[in-house]
């Protein structure tokens, strides 16, 4: 049998850092919900924190809005993925489509929000696009579109964030369920294209994006930036109102702030195990339905419909996207006016200097935190290959739980623990903590090209006498170098869109373009939000375009070397 | 002198406490062995057992000795233990000759003299001039002799093919057995077939053993 | 909701003079040649709400200049909100690291120097031992040593007045409302053209706090504690008017600006007419910015308007402290008060004396261009004193509970 190395260490080197955080972070934050803050003068357990959280009269409103956003967020951008696939999978309007959705995946959150509020809002493009020769409109109409008190423009706002991602891991899972196939077999028996597919195909492929599909509907429950941008505020959702608490000048609100965190926990549990209970229903009536052997062979105006949607999603982003470039390059630019009244670089020429310091310490944090999530994943995942340790299943469970435990209810916990062990306030401790988040997703992205590399690849290297290292870095990583970038771009992306981490383990001292950008967001600028939004849109694609253009560039004459 | 050729001694590989295959066989330099057995009986298993690849879920018992050497627990790269499969395997990312530098061993030093040994064996194979070739612009004829040059390289001291010949067409596959019998003759490797080709088996020539699932 | 916990600490607070013993290794603020040479190469890490360009700007200036002259190097952390650098704080505190903190200057006022004096997350008393501090009109600016009528005992350090003013865009708004009661009538007759920032936020408070100020029959109750007052009388009048005024708020009022500045941009949309704003030269700065058109101006309610002054704080564990207080003592200069004063920079009130400045020092105030939209300090008249931190903790309580939450 083979000699072991210290690689064998490395599943349970992972997990101790993605999980010693989240655990101590969440008892940092259990203990001021029970009363425990020493520096606040709260030495002994009380429940008067959890008294005074179901005393705030808006704790109904805030707890429904965080369960119906996150929920149909989850829903809707799960439905659309799979009738998106179903309708149109394998057909050149899809290829289309996804070309369309990847880049999609490098705006941020924030951004993206701001673009859709722009979009939609009485005074935003749509509404410009169609006054005054239309709608009469010399002022914008008092219409509460954005930030309505349902939820429902953040809802449509995390959607069109989500689709993307959902799209594309499902894309990442297909050809295990061998779509080709399962639907040549459904047709040929009289099947509809998209009845065929959802019976026989999307069950295999939702088993595979499960786990993305969780990490969706808490981060939907939970999201701060958007919530900010385009939810409501009379109440807003628990998130947003536990962190106005945590900010509030009140200190004594620190309590409640915790046990609303503790609340946000439990509400995203709550809403994983409805989530799960909901799987084995749909799973029931879906089997029922796939029995009683309906083809539904007339989907052809439905299957324009799912287009109309995927399409207007892609639209939303690119376009207030758009509408963002369009602003930091504007001078005056009134209502109705569909144009700016004047362009004018100013805004540019104001920040584009203070832009390079964030973007350079953004980049560096991002290419450090990233390196070491890769380092550790292809740790895990070749000690996987080579000592068949297959425990890493079940644990991969445990590497989302930074994903699925709300970032507000653990990292204030984090913090205290940070500056407990001494930890410095720098780059260092900011790195770390954005690998607990960075980790996942490089994990999800490249778990699954690396598991299906053919081994008789290392079989032959071994046999050719090179060593186990030699084959991994000669054979295996270079055969893999795209989807490895692909995973790296993936969680850069993840690590410039850190806001929460940086700023509480930072101690603010640690600026990025993403700290940058709320701060002066919250001026409400969209001239200044527009030069960030760019600035972060422009980095993270950076990142995608490095990974697409290496390795066409590395193996231009190697084309048995498959293409991420 | 030490026993020569490979030597499979009360082999017998376990999944989960059961026995899967047995085997016990000798082969010596030059000769080759043939395993015959239906797919799913697990002859590729049994090659994982020699080449020291054998996934955690399964035991190994009895001994495999090389040379005099016992080498049942030794790791795979020090076997010296050729294999071809019936995919070439060629590494798409490195060019032919870069394939070919990768199975020379190290003791092999300095650019030019590697270069020099790279191209002596295109030139061996009727390739010469193909160094800097993308191997995927390669027919299947020269994918697999460059395959077998490559594990030749590698100087080892016995040779397993895993049905190397099945995805070849008829034409091909007669020509390109003959080639690599005659190399491993000209070697006096012991070579380990495993086919389900009869074909494969009578021309192999040697004796044959028929896998059975216990 | 009754919840009148940090009450009870203010008034603990008021009581018990804030009595923060130095460490071992702090600067003594009475030798101040030896502040000067301690902080020679320090770095200044002053945390400061980042929302607003010209706020950066100027924060950048100054870090140039204390730079040239003292090598001191300031590194502006923008916040989004001033309590996360009070968390931060916080959270040093509850781990126990009391020396070399994260935050050495943060931009504060209100209810968060209330509250960080109350937990004695503050190093002091340094501000009277400033060299500028002679120059400050302490006479004439009683907020200078009061802020919401917490004694500041030196643990803060003034830099700018603020004062309430209103903008309106003149083009569609001739005419501005000028009371409180007209303003409820204008924005009967022009519903959704009029908003506040959402309470918490501290604008949307003070909107609060200067409707009060018309409506209680003695302005005297505002300077005592809420748990002194009849509190429920003083603030009936103004439920009463805001139960008026908010169907006809912006979005009917269940929608509301998360920020002041976010009103600029709502301004400049069309989306309102009337906006409220604690800087006197926050409209002329944005029409130099090409933020809001040229035909915007600013007015004042009859009976003067609430102002205050900006504050700069050490903590109790900041790890430059020096650092610290010489980039306060310089942002006390004639010639940074000079420049913040400039509508094209920042606008905003000086804290010094004119009658105790040089000829020249008092030359560079005389020379400002006041701006097309700022009122002259005639027209700005009295400001009226902040009330007790206690009644905006209160009144945001209240608000939120009658209109935070949509019914």
């Amino acid at each position: 049998m083979t000699r072991r190395s210290g690689l064998h260490l490395a599943p349970a080197l992972t997990l101790a850092l993605m999980l010693g955080p989240v655990l101590a972070g969440l008892l940092g934050t259990l203990a001021p919900a029970l009363g425990l803050f020493p520096a606040l003068g709260g030495t002994e357990i009380s429940g008067a924190p959890f008294m005074k959280l179901i005393q705030w009269p808006g704790l109904g409103p805030a707890v429904r809005l965080s369960m119906t956003t996150g929920l149909l967020a989850t829903l809707l951008s799960l439905g659309i993925t799979a009738v998106l696939l179903a309708a149109w999978h394998g057909t050149a309007a899809f290829r289309w489509l996804e070309r369309a959705l990847a880049p999609l995946l490098s705006v941020p959150h924030a951004a993206a929000a701001f673009g859709i509020a722009f979009l939609i809002a009485p005074s935003g493009w749509i509404a410009r696009a169609l006054s005054p020769w239309a709608t009469g409109w010399q002022y914008p109409p008092d219409l509460l579109i954005v930030q309505d008190p349902w939820g429902i423009a953040m809802t449509m706002g995390l959607v069109a964030k989500e689709l993307p991602f959902l799209v594309l891991m499902a894309l990442a899972a297909l050809p295990q369920a061998q779509p080709g196939r399962s639907m040549l077999v459904a047709q040929a028996l009289g099947y509809g294209r998209m009845t065929g597919w959802l019976k026989a195909v999307f069950p295999r492929v939702y088993a595979q994006i499960r786990l993305p599909v969780y990490a969706v509907l808490a981060y939907s429950m939970t999201v701060v930036d958007v919530a900010i941008i385009l939810g409501p505020n009379t109440p807003p959702p628990l998130s947003v109102q536990v962190v106005r608490w945590m900010s509030d000048p009140d200190l004594t609100l620190r309590f409640q702030a915790a046990a609303g965190a503790m609340l946000q926990l439990a509400l995203v549990l709550a809403a994983l195990g409805l989530w799960r209970l909901g799987e084995g229903v749909v799973a029931r009536l879906g089997h029922g339905w796939a029995l009683r052997g309906g083809r539904g062979t007339r989907d052809g105006a439905l299957r324009f419909l799912t287009m109309g949607v995927g399409a207007a999603s892609v639209a939303a982003i690119l376009l207030g996207l758009a509408g963002l470039a369009l602003w930091s390059v504007a001078g005056v630019w009134r209502f109705p006016h569909l144009l700016p009244d004047t362009l004018s670089l100013r805004s540019w020429a104001r920040h584009g200097p203070g832009l390079s310091d964030p973007a350079l310490d953004t980049l560096w944090i991002a290419a450090a935190a990233t390196l070491i999530a890769l380092a550790l994943v292809v740790a895990c995942l070749e000690s996987e290959h080579r000592y068949g340790l297959k425990t890493s299943t079940r644990s991969l469970w445990l590497l989302y739980l930074p994903l699925l435990v709300p970032q507000i209810a653990f990292l204030p916990g984090v913090q205290t623990l940070a500056l407990m062990l001494g930890g410095d306030t720098g780059r260092g401790a900011v790195i770390l903590s954005h690998v607990v988040f960075v980790l996942p997703y490089v994990f999800l992205s490249l778990g699954d090209p690396f598991r299906s590399w053919d081994s008789r690849h290392a079989t032959v290297a071994a046999a050719l006498g090179a060593s186990p290292a030699r084959t991994l870095w000669a054979v295996r990583l270079p055969m893999l170098l795209a989807p490895v970038l692909t995973a790296a771009a993936v969680g850069f992306a993840v690590s410039v869109g850190q806001y929460l981490p940086t700023l509480l383990i930072g101690g603010g001292r640690v600026q990025t373009l993403t700290t940058e950008a709320v701060a002066l967001a919250s001026g409400g600028d969209r001239r200044i939000i527009g030069v960030y939004a760019l600035a972060q849109t422009g980095l993270v694609m950076l990142g995608f375009a490095a990974a697409i253009a290496i390795p066409r560039v590395l193996w231009r004459n190697r084309r048995g070397v498959k293409e991420g | 002198m030490p026993q020569t050729g490979l030597i499979l001694d009360t082999l017998c590989i376990l999944k989960q406490g059961a026995p899967l295959i047995t085997l016990n066989a000798r082969i010596d330099p030059g000769e080759v062995l043939t395993v015959m057995g239906r797919s799913g009986v697990g002859k590729s298993t049994l090659l994982a057992a020699i080449t020291g690849t054998l996934p955690p879920a399964f035991q190994l018992r009895g001994r495999i000795v090389l040379n005099g050497t016992d080498i049942t627990a030794a790791p795979p790269q020090t076997r010296h233990i050729g294999i071809l499969f019936q995919d070439e395997l060629l590494f798409p990312h490195l060019s032919v000759g870069g394939n070919l530098a990768f199975g020379l061993p190290a003791t092999v030093r300095g650019r030019a003299a590697r270069r020099a040994r790279v191209n002596a064996a295109l030139t061996d194979i009727d390739m010469a001039g193909f160094a800097d070739r993308d191997p995927a612009t390669l027919s299947g004829g020269q994918k697999a002799r460059v395959a077998l040059m490559r594990m030749l390289l590698s100087e080892p001291r016995a040779l397993l093919l895993d049905e190397p010949f099945a995805r070849l067409d008829a034409d091909l596959r007669s020509q390109i057995r003959r080639f690599v019998f005659d190399r491993a003759q000209r070697l006096n490797l012991p070579v380990l077939l495993v086919t389900h080709d009869s074909a494969d088996a009578r021309a192999a020539g040697g004796k044959v053993v028929e896998l059975k699932a216990p | 909701m009754t919840g009148g916990y940090l009450m009870k600490s203010l008034i603990a607070a008021a009581a018990i003079a804030a009595s923060a013993t130095p460490g071992l290794s702090d600067p003594n603020p009475g030798d101040w040649s030896a502040v000067v040479a301690e902080a020679a190469g320090q770095t200044v890490y002053w945390n400061a709400w980042g929302g607003s360009t010209a706020t950066n700007d100027f924060i950048r200036w100054a870090g140039d200049q204390v730079k040239s002259r003292h090598d001191v190097t300031v590194e502006h952390v923008k916040l989004s909100d001033t309590a996360d650098a009070v968390s931060r704080v916080l959270a040093e505190k509850t781990a126990g690291k009391d020396q070399g903190g994260a935050v050495d200057l943060i931009w504060i006022n209100g209810a968060n120097f209330a509250a960080m004096k109350d937990k004695g997350l503050l190093f002091g008393p340094w501000a009277q031992s400033q060299p500028n501090w002679g120059i400050v009109d302490v006479d004439g600016k009683p907020a200078v040593i009061n802020d919401f009528t917490v004694p500041t005992d030196g643990l803060e350090s003034p830099w700018a007045m603020a004062q309430v003013v209103f903008y309106y865009d003149s083009a569609r708004l001739p005419e501005p409302p000028r009371t409180m009661a007209a303003l409820a009538d204008w924005a009967a007759a022009h519903p959704g053209r009029f908003t506040f920032p959402q309470p918490p936020d501290f604008l949307g408070a003070t909107f609060m706090k200067q409707a009060l100020y018309g409506m209680v029959a003695d302005p005297a109750v505002l300077q005592r504690p809420v748990d002194h007052v009849d509190y429920t009388a003083a603030t009936a009048p103004l439920w009463e008017f805001l139960d008026g005024l908010t169907p006809h708020l912006w979005r009917q009022g269940r929608a509301y600006p998360q920020s002041g500045p976010r009103q600029i941009q709502m301004m400049a949309d069309g989306e309102i007419d009337l906006a409220i704003s604690f800087s006197p030269g926050e409209a002329s700065t944005a029409i130099a910015n090409g933020e809001l058109p040229d035909t915007v101006r600013s007015f004042v309610m009859e009976g003067g308007t609430i102002g205050n002054a900006s504050f700069v704080a050490i903590p109790y564990n900041a790890n430059a402290k020096a650092g610290a207080m010489v980039l306060a003592n310089f942002l006390l200069s004639p010639e940074a008060q000079a420049r913040a004063q400039n509508p094209d920079v920042l606008g905003y009130g000086t804290v010094l004396a004119m009658d105790k400045l040089s000829a020249e020092d008092r030359a560079r105030f005389d020379a400002l261009e006041l701006g097309i939209a700022t009122l002259s300090p005639a027209d700005l008249g009295p400001a009226l004193p902040e009330p007790h931190p206690s009644w905006m903790v209160q009144i945001e309580q209240d608000w939120t509970a009658k209109f935070g939450v949509a019914k």
